[in-house]
């Protein structure tokens, strides 16, 4: 009897990656202070793929004075409406070459080429048209009686887990607002932001308006701590988020910090199950795991904990992981060997603690750093896979009884990004979603993203938001009328 | 019958359905395909004007599509042009199938209705394509619905029965989901999306609704009863998607002409014509394809 075969369908688009980069400072490649470079390697293969600059204290310094220069030279005095007509030349620019700079993305970060393809590059584009559009409409993010004025230099830092989308959202609404900007993108993923600082130039934005400085913590520390920068977006782990919170205790400076999660998706026993299994497959094996907001501490209603349990062994088994160049990959690699060890150490405890693992019995490529769909059941509220942040495609189960038992449960955490609640009756979903500590709650669905809905959250999973007006109005100091510019 | 039905989430259901489209299936795995897809066409023709030299015309296609291509699974007729298509088929394998019970609105009295089946039967239709009463299904009698699907199934015996649940006239996805509940407790083989005469036919989320309510129907029984999609597809890359759909939701052991058909007249010309593609590296012109 035939069954369907997917063979291996590989996206062919060359990501065109040049031997080395340097940074990108003032508008020109640089390279670092002491000419040190590192590599950046494909996680699905463990080849590398080009080496980048090693950044330095000293390189810090330079893009921060380079920043500095175009805000004052050429970006502050430039027209709102002209400052749109780049953000908006940046977003056409990002659509037009978009599967290239998803097969780029895909080669550097692991994930699978269909969510780069269909997730990652349009999510980024949308946030460049979207907030190009808030360029020359900056007076309505303004309270009555107040102006709103750009900060000046805002350094950024953004994660490995959406290289080019979490570059996007920063660097649009910091460019809107009429700040310059230095990006310190993630040392294991570099590449998609290189490419952007190169489809800047192309778009003639002035030199310095931009400037990429690639590293690892180093450079990271460097620029968090800078003297010279006006504002702080860190998008990254809650440890990082800590240090740079006491860091910059006293500056007086505005800082926006997207941290970790534990995310709670509560599906009752009345919900569309069929639907529901789908968002528990979306909310945890979505980008291997590595989402801060992935929904990884299932609640489901004790009555159906069995029904969920078969169903999801039986869905995970249709998840194709491997190549993640192959279109039809579901699962892709997980993002460095150092990722895949803290998984596996988590993993581990969970099973020394003595929950259940289930795992999607597939076979792993022999080469790369790969994990598979799997979830914990028997889990503790007290095992570590039930309170620390796992970052990979391993799901740990809970049951609860009634709706004000789902909502302490879910409420007991140190984070509080995001929250999914699966049931039949609106009434019900308005009741439990009101009761939730996270920033964002999906009712009956999950991951769903608009660069117009703002996006952040409680407690240690940090604070600010990013998207939509709340995601602009950080990026904006909000003066009296007629106060002067400089004040 | 079930006394309720599961609800189905709109969103969701469509989100997954599209996913389905995405699958992309090349070379041999699409050779492979091809021919899978070919081999669960009941090749329909359900006009006014329909005549004993069309249906012959049409059978002769059924049997032999194209050099080296397989059979398709069925011709399906309207009741009085069976024994022309048995006629044509004989020795061949392809099976005959009959709309009946007044299709396809299906508003004629049971008696009607059983009168309709009778007849194919009596010409020697192996297979029944029913409508259900979407009228009494509306109006929330669902045993009306039940009762007829149960004796359309009780007169056939061994024949196999596809209930037509014409989706796109029940106005939501749960009500597709318990049409499909109701039409596999009654006694269904299969359960069909439409009947090809309106507007909305068969889409990618109301066939995974009616799968979702096989798959269901499998987990409570374990019994595989067959799913049927008519109308609007007409390429091989809609067609695919389908395949793909029953693929990852029912599993790979219903990809058989036993529990899977698509009902289609010219799908079976761009499957062809993609077939040469893949045999010669080039497309080949429409009409080097012999139509029916």
């Amino acid at each position: 009897m035939p069954t369907l075969q997917y063979v291996s369908s590989r996206e062919s688009t060359p990501a065109g990656i040049a031997p080395s980069y340097g940074h990108f400072i003032g508008g020109a490649w640089v390279p670092a202070s002491d000419g040190a470079t590192f590599a950046t390697v494909n996680p699905a293969t463990d080849e590398e793929l080009a080496q980048v600059a090693a950044g330095t204290a000293a390189d810090v310094d330079r893009a921060v004075a380079a920043a500095r220069h175009a805000y004052e030279t050429y970006w502050r005095p430039l027209s709102p409406a002209r400052r749109a007509a780049y953000i908006y030349r940046i977003a056409r620019a990002i659509s037009e070459r978009a599967r290239e700079l998803a097969v780029l993305e895909t080669l550097d970060n692991g994930k699978a080429i269909k969510e780069s393809r269909d997730f990652d590059v349009p999510q980024a584009a949308a946030h460049f048209f979207y907030y190009a559009g808030w360029a020359d409409k900056l007076a309505y993010a303004a309270r009555a009686g107040r102006a709103p004025h750009a900060l000046g230099v805002v350094g950024a830092i953004v994660p490995w887990n959406f290289p080019l989308l979490m570059a996007a959202w920063k660097i649009a609404p910091a460019l809107a607002a009429g700040n310059t900007i230095v990006l310190k993108p993630a040392e294991t993923t570099p590449l998609s932001a290189l490419r952007l600082a190169e489809i800047c130039a192309e778009a003639d934005l002035p030199p310095g308006v931009l400037n990429i400085v690639t590293g690892d913590g180093v450079a990271g520390a460097a620029l968090a701590a800078h003297p010279g920068i006006d504002k702080i977006a860190f998008t990254g782990s809650t440890e990082v988020g800590k240090s740079i919170a006491r860091a910059r205790a006293g500056s007086h400076i505005p800082i926006t910090l997207e941290l970790g999660g534990k995310a709670a998706n509560i599906v009752f026993a009345d919900a569309p199950l069929d639907a529901a299994i789908e968002g528990i497959v979306n909310g945890i094996y979505f980008n291997q795991g590595h989402v801060c907001c992935a929904g990884s501490r299932l609640l489901v209603q004790e009555s159906i904990h069995d029904e969920i349990v078969a169903r999801l062994a039986a869905r995970i088994e249709t998840l194709r992981i491997g190549d993640p160049l192959d279109k039809n990959t579901d699962i892709g690699a997980i993002n460095s060997h150092a990722q895949l060890d803290r998984i596996e150490e988590l993993v581990a405890s969970g099973v020394a603690d003595g929950a259940t693992f289930h795992r999607q019995s597939a076979t792993l490529p022999d080469r790369g750093a790969f994990f598979p769909a799997s979830f914990f059941t028997g889990v503790g509220p007290a095992m570590r896979i039930a309170r620390e942040e796992i970052f990979g495609p391993v799901l740990s189960i809970l049951t609860f009884r009634t709706a004000d038992e789902a909502i302490e449960k879910a409420n007991n955490t140190r984070y509080g990004l995001s929250a999914g609640v699966w049931t039949d009756k609106g009434s019900k979903s308005m009741y439990v979603a009101g009761k939730l500590k996270a920033g964002v709650v999906w009712c009956s669905t999950f991951n769903k993203f608009d660069p117009s809905s703002p996006f952040g959250g409680y407690r240690e999973s940090g604070f600010g938001r990013e998207g939509g007006l709340p995601g602009l109005r950080p990026y904006l100091r909000f003066a009296p009328n007629g106060t002067p510019e400089s004040a | 019958m079930l006394a309720q039905s599961p609800v189905v989430d709109a969103v969701m259901l469509e989100s997954r359905a599209a996913d389905f489209a995405k699958r992309s299936i090349k070379r041999e795995a699409k050779r492979a395909a091809i021919d899978l897809a070919i081999r669960c066409i009941d090749l329909t023709t359900l006009e006014g004007k329909d005549s004993p030299g069309r249906v012959r015309s049409l059978c002769a296609k059924a049997r032999n599509p194209a050099p080296g291509a397989p059979a398709v699974a069925a011709v399906c007729v309207y009741p009085n042009l069976v024994a022309v298509a048995k006629d044509a088929l004989a020795g061949s394998g392809v099976k005959v199938a009959s709309v009946a019970t007044a299709f396809p609105s299906g508003l004629s009295s049971l008696d009607v209705k059983l009168r309709d089946t009778e007849a194919a039967l009596v010409a020697g239709a192996d297979e029944i394509d029913m409508v259900i009463d979407r009228g009494a299904f509306l109006a929330g009698d669902e045993a009306t619905v039940f009762a007829e699907v149960a004796a359309v199934k009780k007169l056939c015996g061994a024949v196999h029965v596809k209930a037509i649940l014409e989706a796109g006239e029940l106005g939501s996805y749960d009500a597709v989901r318990r049409a499909s509940d109701i039409a596999l407790d009654a006694g269904a083989d299969t359960i069909k999306t439409s009947t090809g005469k309106i507007g909305i036919s068969s889409t990618l989320p109301i066939a995974l609704a009616m799968c979702e309510s096989l798959r269901a129907f499998y987990r409570r029984t374990g019994e595989r009863r067959g799913f049927k999609a008519a109308g609007g597809i007409r390429t091989t890359k809609s067609a695919f998607a389908y395949l793909v759909l029953i693929d990852e939701t029912l599993g790979g052991e219903w990809l058989d002409p036993d529990l899977f058909r698509i009902g289609a007249s010219s799908l079976l010309d761009d499957l062809l014509l993609q077939r040469e593609k893949e045999r010669t590296g080039r497309y080949t012109s429409p009409d080097a394809i012999g139509k029916d």
